[in-house]
């Protein structure tokens, strides 16, 4: 369970799940990007913690070295089972080349710019259905009232599972990313999440629809159709990854904007300020940190990794480094200079970008329509889930 | 002014497209190339030095003879 030890030094003993950093990492990255911008901690395995844009750059492009075989931030401490259910476990994202090649040109497609237009009409119905619910109500939780009701459900129309079991998805991706010091929740939402769509391939081997799952299952590698175990890997992570991070991102712009009026002002009268601001958001609070495992022993940047060692992909503090942003930490709606990796760099460039930015804009354009002026409700407490995916739980918002 | 974008380095982020899609077109596999032979159009320029700007892989260039 959780190393509760509070982190003394944070260049030699970090912790990303320590209250302090999944609250404020900012300062912490300010601290060590002066002192040590490669930490280290040997809580729960040998782990290093890059915070520069510059190295953390150089890492995602570095795949010989650091390979993507495993991109967990907590690792599982626990037995690993002799014959996985996951063989090859989340592809494209938790494989190298050559595999990764081939399944993520087999994801790309789904969303591409021209599929990702085709579901933005039925992202804003949607985004209008939650207003309507609580509109009247002058309060709600921009977080889990709205944020977190948004991405599930477009991501279960893609891949052709009922909106109905938006919160069971929910839960299930809640315990594989956000529960990571809880070995067995974490377990029990992987392995459901993984029984789930062993039926659904079953159901649709016989009823194929237009989804994802029966598009894959029609596939071909190489003149053979594709392994059971890779479709569901495919599924496994479309879900995953489509879920906690978005409604992350989504949550973190509502609060940013709750918490600057000026800007919530700004983007409600100039529809033309949008498309630079989405940008500005997603480098500010930039939800999804990553991990590689070191291959062989290299020293990178004079520190001596070795091999199985893991490497954080500390991409939200790349987005904050000042050598890279000018006044980083302030959000500028209109930054024009913002060569940001919200969505990562290199070959494993997030392959859902685009969906993920269409449902932010639209979330952030049609809450901004319905509710202009919204503020903190005083008192309330905002809460924060970090680790692989940094994002507020709670943000009890009123717009009297 | 004319630009190109390295097809080794784009990963398709499709940060241009989305900033001056006058200038990009885009494919399923998001990978960026330059409409027509890249040269910008001069009311364009600005647009085109943005998307240089937030090019996370570096990977649009201006082409200077």
């Amino acid at each position: 369970m959780t190393d509760v030890r509070p982190v003394e030094a944070w260049d030699t003993d970090f912790d990303v799940l320590s209250p302090e950093y999944v609250n404020d990492p900012f300062s912490i990255w300010d601290g060590l990007r002066q002192s040590c911008p490669v930490a280290h901690t040997d809580r729960r395995g040998s782990t290093w913690l890059p915070t520069t844009y510059k190295d953390v750059v150089a890492l995602a492009h570095d795949i010989e070295h650091f390979s993507s075989e495993d991109i967990v931030v907590i690792p599982f401490t626990g037995e690993e089972p002799d014959e996985p259910v996951l063989p090859y476990g989340v592809p494209p994202i938790s494989v190298d080349p050559p595999m990764h090649t081939w399944t993520r040109r087999l994801l790309l497609p789904w969303f591409s710019h021209r599929k990702v237009e085709s579901y933005e009409s039925m992202t804003r119905d949607l985004c209008n259905r939650l207003i309507d619910g609580f509109l009247a109500d002058g309060h709600a939780d921009a977080a889990a009232d709205y944020a977190q009701q948004i991405p599930v459900r477009v991501i279960a129309s893609i891949l052709g599972v009922p909106e109905s079991l938006s919160d069971t998805f929910t839960g299930w991706v809640r315990d594989v990313l956000e529960f990571a010091d809880d070995e067995e929740r974490r377990r029990e939402g992987t392995l459901a999440l993984i029984e789930y769509f062993v039926t659904e391939l079953e159901r649709r081997k016989s009823e194929p629809g237009d989804d994802l799952l029966s598009a894959l299952l029609q596939t071909e590698q190489d003149g053979q159709p594709l392994e059971d175990a890779v479709v569901l890997g495919i599924a496994a992570i479309t879900l995953i990854a489509g879920v906690d991070t978005t409604w992350s991102a989504i949550g973190s712009s509502l609060w940013h904007l709750a918490t600057h009026p000026e800007d919530a002002k700004t983007l409600a009268t100039d529809p033309e300020a949008m498309p630079l601001a989405i940008e500005e958001l997603l480098r500010a609070y930039s939800p999804v940190t990553m991990a590689r495992v070191v291959t062989s022993d290299v020293e990178f940047e004079g520190c001596p990794m070795k091999a199985a060692d893991k490497v954080l992909m500390n991409f939200p503090a790349a987005n904050r480094d000042p050598e890279a942003f000018e006044d980083p930490d302030k959000v500028v709606l209109d930054r024009a200079h913002n060569r940001h990796v919200a969505f990562g760099s290199g070959i494993h460039r997030c392959a859902g970008s685009n969906l993920a930015r269409m449902e932010l804009r639209v979330a952030i354009e049609e809450w901004l329509r319905r509710i202009p002026e919204f503020r903190i409700h005083e008192g309330a407490e905002v809460t924060w889930a970090g680790g692989q995916v940094r994002g507020p739980r709670s943000v009890p918002v009123v717009f009297p | 002014m004319k630009i190109r974008v390295d097809e080794e380095k784009c990963t398709g982020h499709a940060r241009c497209y989305g900033l001056a899609p006058e200038l990009f077109s885009v494919d399923d596999y998001g990978l960026s190339s330059v409409v027509g032979d890249g040269t910008v159009p001069s009311e364009l320029e600005d647009k085109a030095r943005l998307a240089i700007a937030n090019c996370p892989e570096y990977a649009i260039e201006e082409i200077t003879d």
